[in-house]
């Protein structure tokens, strides 16, 4: 039976943690306002440009396969496809980076299942998804990690960087992204998509405009693509961050419950304790008073 | 009917407005200035300085490349980076270009030289941006915000 005093030191210390779990939750929770925040600021941006690429891609399928821009080129046979793996640098978010490396390890072994004979390589964006690659022997080609809480497009045009050039080199023949999907505060889905060779959206509602292009379309698509590749990407990683502080949000509030549900039932033991004290004082005394009255 | 001007970028929107006379921006086949009735047009930018005019006012933006769509007197510019000349830190903005120069002229291993000198250039326009607002002000650009 613990005594009193260890019981009162096991619930101060149970009510700190409770504390900076709490604190962890609410700073966690601005955090993915603000990525959610970011992530619908762009989005102007990226609906003006998937239509117009749309608009374009629905003139340029009758191009010439010969003379097609490099990053909408698929691949006949691949020797290599590559992963942007993206993941929080930081633990204490619950289930989420393993369930993105699971995701990711599940993509590799269908992968190798079907084209043993395609290489895999990583582009590790975050410490979580770089250590478990690393762990587990995949090639990295590259890493970004520590990209802070809000990235901007400038420190996210790198990812896309490496990832098109390899493309275009013809060093892989795919480029996948793997990140986590926010779909509300409590739900997270570990994802891969496809984001190279570039497939041009086909909902083209172009509202029926005839544009000048200047100087021409595929000048213009040229401009357009690398630009709609880093757009993606960036979208991807404010994704993830969003769902990586929504999980950790729920993952500390979670562990507040918990202590706060210890911290009851210590202290319910405690009183019980501290009863059981002061009935036995009681019968001390009553016993020794017994003893001389008899 | 006036222009209605919508300058985007991939992080925000930098500046909506209605209302509009005139637009010119530094096309990537010159200077060219969008008036209302424009036939609809797609067309890149070549960073500089674009400016908007507002009932006989003049803004002045930066701005380092992108594209413009007009389309029904409704002018998108999809802009890789454009921020309000007001906006600008001109310590930050010469701070960049000696930095970028410096990286060029050292031309170490691990500084991407490319980055380096869209940085350059970047921080070239930011300061003939506020360079132009001075001289027609005829007084100092206050600290960004105020």
């Amino acid at each position: 039976m613990a005594t009193l005093r260890e019981i009162r030191r096991r619930i101060r210390s149970v009510q700190s943690t409770a504390k900076i779990t709490r604190a962890m939750e609410l700073v966690a929770a601005s955090k993915m306002r603000r990525a959610q925040e970011n992530a619908l600021a762009g989005r102007p941006y990226a609906e003006k440009m998937h239509w117009v690429l749309a608009d374009l891609a629905e003139t340029l399928g009758l191009m010439d396969p010969e003379t097609i821009h490099p990053l909408l080129r698929a691949r006949d046979e691949a020797t290599a496809i590559e992963i942007i793996h993206i993941t929080p640098d930081r633990g204490l978010c619950g289930a989420l980076p393993g369930n993105l490396n699971r995701s990711i390890a599940q993509f590799i072994l269908e992968k190798r299942e079907q084209t043993p004979e395609v290489a895999i390589r990583i582009v590790a964006v975050g410490r979580k998804g770089r250590d478990f690659t690393r762990r587990t022997g995949q090639e990295i080609v590259a890493e970004f990690l520590n990209q802070g809480d809000y990235p901007g497009y400038e420190d996210v045009r790198p990812i896309a960087g490496v990832a098109m050039d390899d493309f275009i080199k013809g060093e892989c023949a795919e480029v996948y992204v793997s990140r986590g999907h926010f779909v509300n505060t409590v739900t997270q889905e570990a994802e891969v998509f496809k984001l190279l060779p570039v497939e041009p959206p086909e909902d083209a509602s172009t509202h029926g405009v005839d544009y000048i292009y200047e100087p021409d379309r595929a000048a213009v698509l040229a401009e357009l693509l690398p630009r709609y590749v880093e757009r993606t990407v960036y979208e991807a990683v404010l994704d993830a961050i969003a769902s990586e502080q929504s999980s950790r949000m729920v993952a500390m509030r979670n562990a507040t419950d918990n202590a706060s549900e210890l911290v009851s039932d210590l202290t319910l033991v405690y009183n019980k304790a501290r009863q059981e004290s002061i009935t036995s004082e009681l019968l001390d005394i009553v016993g020794g008073v017994e003893a001389m009255s008899g | 009917m006036p222009l209605s001007v919508h300058i985007v970028t991939a992080e925000r929107e930098v500046f909506t407005e209605d209302g509009i006379d005139e637009v010119i921006v530094p096309g990537i086949e010159g200077e060219m200035t969008v008036l209302p009735e424009h036939a609809p047009l797609l067309t890149m930018i070549k960073p500089g300085v674009m400016r908007i005019v507002k009932s006989g006012e003049e803004i002045d933006m930066a701005i380092t490349g992108g594209f413009i769509e007009v389309r029904q007197d409704r002018v998108t510019i999809l802009a890789d980076a454009a921020e309000r000349a007001e906006e600008i830190d001109t310590v930050r903005a010469e701070e960049a270009r000696r930095q970028a120069e410096r990286a060029l002229e050292e031309r170490e291993a691990d500084v991407d030289l490319a980055a380096a000198a869209a940085m350059l250039q970047r921080s070239l326009m930011r300061l003939k941006a506020v360079e132009r607002r001075r001289r027609r002000s005829g007084t100092r650009p206050g600290p960004p915000g105020v």
